[in-house]
């Protein structure tokens, strides 16, 4: 229970439909009262109290669980290390992976429980993983790098309702939390902001912004982790691109701690290379697959054909991706009439045009 | 509450009247307010005159370290020093350590042995050096995780041979053991109510007449203008009932723990093996059973024995709830991951042995799944 809406009324959800529901608010921060006030994050002094007087309203006990070491390791570090590498993480997928589904989960079932409930809009159904009816707010990306034995202790119990639908029944029930705002930022960062964060722990190092055609130097950046894959804006180039077309963040190499840029369809790929692959079933498909295929959070999907190659994946795109990042999570999706079914996910690891 | 105190809270808060006000009503509430006071100084072995009323251990905690410290220094410029056990409760540990951070206070720290009881030696030391520059010392009755009771009576032979006033927060110990605040020779003495099956929120501070304490809450000046604030009367009537009952009861309530706290420690020990009891055999708490589970953590222990309707403690959270590892025990010597595994057992008034069979009970199961969760 972070002190939301969606995992309050999931507890309820819980609670009603007969199981015996513990509330469990994860401490994330070695030290929480630094971290920001607000309704912005999910570990805040405020948070916690949120999520008690969820639990309290319910009528289920309420647990802080100190996860702050696990999460520092297997989230904030990993986080720096990867933009560090020239990638770009996704934190949420990797807290779903190691903490709430690993860690939670783990201590949850050796101390007598059958699962964890969380308030994530996914569909989950005898191990079949499908898109929330709310597309707008649908999860499945970031749940999709969950296993089959994860999920075999996963319950996701708001996917067959939309957003709007989770408030109307935080407010039936008179949760106090109906109306509090959605978080959108990254929890561990107090203040939003991401290049200073990975500054401070990455250290500034100045580097060439280089033209992908001519090689030539175009400008210098602080930090190739300030950049991703795609990017238009704040490049910071004053001269401009000889034929006045806008320039793009084409690729980022941390050994040279450079910073590639150039238009807009070299960004193009058709060809995606993952690797880490969890098939959602438990069992790798051996034959090429037609499926669509989703490259980032909440972007646009892509109709593929899905090869499991020796160590992972590959998807040939029969529309061009741009702005394809390594280090998100590619996820396939079986397209069908009552919700998209996830198929797999793997990280991305290079992109190519054929 | 004790059925009592909550009559005689219903009664009071019948009356309208504040106990400053001049008129009929104001006397009456006045009225209530001095007999309760009488019946503590009775109860307590105090003048009526040094018992001044507070919002709880809390307040008198404060107001005993910080005015205190505020009226000796100053008296005299040199006397900084303030020496604190390493086990006393937030409220006094924290009130010092702000003394250290904002009012050039040098905090000397007592420590214990790994019983959790107080060295005396150590302060004899520290006053035999450096009397001249101490404010106070503060040292509890007996510690409210451990049970340690400690050596009151070697501390205030010290606190009068140097003139040191001698503060001690002795709200665990009420109604649990003997305590007479002119026999203990303490310069100032925490008592609280809801620890006594009084009310929360209501307290008192003992404090001898000629000490110099400067006031934190400056107002109407209502208690011996050491502390202003309207008088909570239904409360002080209902903590003073309580705590009546608590002294009267003392004797027996122990003897029964006694029997009941031991059984209890026997039959943990039988059940789970691997328990370490805590604290100190003979000079503990009558109510209070405290064990370290090695390999297990006290919070996973907690929440399985609340799931079976048995309620236990930790040592403490911070504000968002995370339990931290104890400061007692880590001063008693113990790692940080022995402090995390412990376990408070409380016996009270309502305690029973059916109580003491319903934990070993549950026990075993919770400690085997919470050594499972520890090791994932
Ligand atoms: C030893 C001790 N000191 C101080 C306090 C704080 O007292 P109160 O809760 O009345 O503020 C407590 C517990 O409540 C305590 O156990």
């Amino acid at each position: 229970m972070s002190g939301g809406v969606d995992s309050a009324v999931a507890a309820a959800f819980a609670a009603e439909a007969g199981h015996d529901v513990t509330g469990v608010h994860l401490a994330l921060s070695r030290n929480p009262q630094t971290y920001r006030t607000g309704a912005r994050g999910c570990c805040t002094l405020e948070d916690s109290r949120d999520a008690r007087r969820a639990a309290d309203v319910i009528g289920i006990p309420f647990y802080v669980w100190d996860m702050a070491e696990r999460f520092h390791e297997d989230v904030v570090d990993d986080f720096v290390a990867e933009y560090a590498a020239g990638r770009t993480p996704n934190p949420c997928l990797r807290c779903n992976e190691k903490i709430k589904f690993a860690a939670v989960l783990d201590r949850a079932v050796a101390l007598g429980f059958d699962a964890v409930v969380t308030g994530h809009h996914a569909r989950l159904d005898e191990g079949v993983l499908r898109r929330s009816v709310d597309i707008g707010k649908d999860q499945s990306y970031v749940l999709a790098v969950l296993n089959r034995d994860q999920l075999s202790r996963a319950m996701f119990p708001l996917g067959g309702i939309t957003k709007e639908q989770v408030r109307e029944e935080a407010a039936k029930r008179g949760l106090g939390v109906a109306d509090k705002p959605d978080s959108h930022d990254i929890c561990f960062i107090a203040d939003g902001d991401t290049k200073g964060f990975l500054a401070e722990r990455i250290g500034a190092k100045t580097g060439d912004i280089v033209d992908s055609a001519t090689g030539e130097v175009l400008g210098s950046h602080d930090g190739a982790f300030a950049y991703t894959v795609g990017q238009r804006h704040g490049l910071g180039l004053t001269r401009p691109a000889a034929d006045g077309r806008p320039r793009y963040v084409l690729s980022i190499t941390p050994v040279s701690n450079t910073v590639t840029v150039g238009p807009r369809e070299e960004l193009e790929v058709t060809v995606v290379h993952a690797d880490k692959p969890v098939w959602t079933s438990g069992t790798a498909r051996t034959e090429p697959v037609e499926c669509v295929v989703q490259l980032r959070a909440h972007g646009e999907t892509h109709a593929a054909v899905l090869v499991a190659t020796e160590d992972g994946l590959t998807a040939h795109l029969r529309t061009p991706a741009r702005g394809v990042a390594a280090g998100q999570a590619l996820v396939a999706y079986l397209p069908d009439a009552d919700g998209d079914i996830v198929l797999a996910s793997a990280t991305i690891s290079g992109s190519a045009r054929d | 509450m004790l059925p009592a105190a909550l009559d005689a809270y219903v009664t009071a808060a019948g009356h309208l009247g504040n106990a400053s006000a001049l008129h009929a009503h104001g006397r009456g509430a006045r009225r209530l307010v001095e007999e309760a006071r009488e019946s503590v100084a009775a109860d307590l072995g105090c003048r009526p005159s040094e018992v001044i009323f507070t919002g709880g251990g809390t307040e008198s905690d404060n107001l005993a370290v910080k005015g205190m410290f505020w009226g000796r220094r100053d008296a005299d410029p040199r006397r900084r020093r303030v020496i604190v056990s390493e086990i006393e409760h937030h409220a006094v540990l924290d009130a010092a350590d702000w003394l250290g951070r904002h009012e050039g206070a040098v905090i000397d720290r007592l420590p214990v042995d790994g019983r959790g009881r107080i060295n005396a030696d150590v302060l004899a030391g520290i006053l035999r050096e450096s009397a001249d520059e101490v404010a106070l010392i503060t040292a509890m009755w007996a510690n409210n995780e451990v049970g340690t009771l400690q050596p009151i009576s070697e501390m205030s032979a010290l606190s009068a041979e140097y003139g040191v006033p001698l503060h001690t927060d002795a709200i665990q110990a009420i109604g649990q053991v003997p305590v007479d605040f002119t026999a203990s020779g303490a310069t100032a003495l925490t008592v609280t109510g809801h620890k006594l099956g009084g009310p929360a929120g209501v307290g008192a501070l003992l404090l001898g007449r000629d000490v110099p304490v400067t006031p934190i809450l400056h107002g109407g000046g209502q208690e011996r203008d050491v502390r202003s604030g309207t008088l909570d009367v239904p409360g002080i009537v209902a903590f003073a009932t309580a705590l009546h009952i608590a002294v009267t009861e003392q004797d027996a309530l122990a003897r029964r723990l006694t029997v009941l706290r031991d059984d209890l420690i026997a039959r943990v020990r039988e059940a789970v093996p691997c328990a370490v009891l805590n604290g100190c055999t003979e000079a503990r708490l009558p109510g209070n059973a405290h064990f370290s589970f090695p390999g297990c953590e006290g919070d996973a222990i907690l929440m399985l024995l609340d799931a079976a309707g048995i309620q236990a403690a930790t040592g403490s959270a911070c504000n968002a709830g995370v339990a931290q590892p104890s400061h007692v025990l880590l001063a008693m010597g113990a790692t940080g991951d022995t402090a995390s595994s412990t376990l408070r057992f409380s016996l009270g008034h309502t305690s029973t042995a059916e109580d003491v069979d319903a934990l070993v009970a549950a026990l075993p199961t919770a400690v085997e799944r919470a050594r499972a969760a520890a090791a994932t």
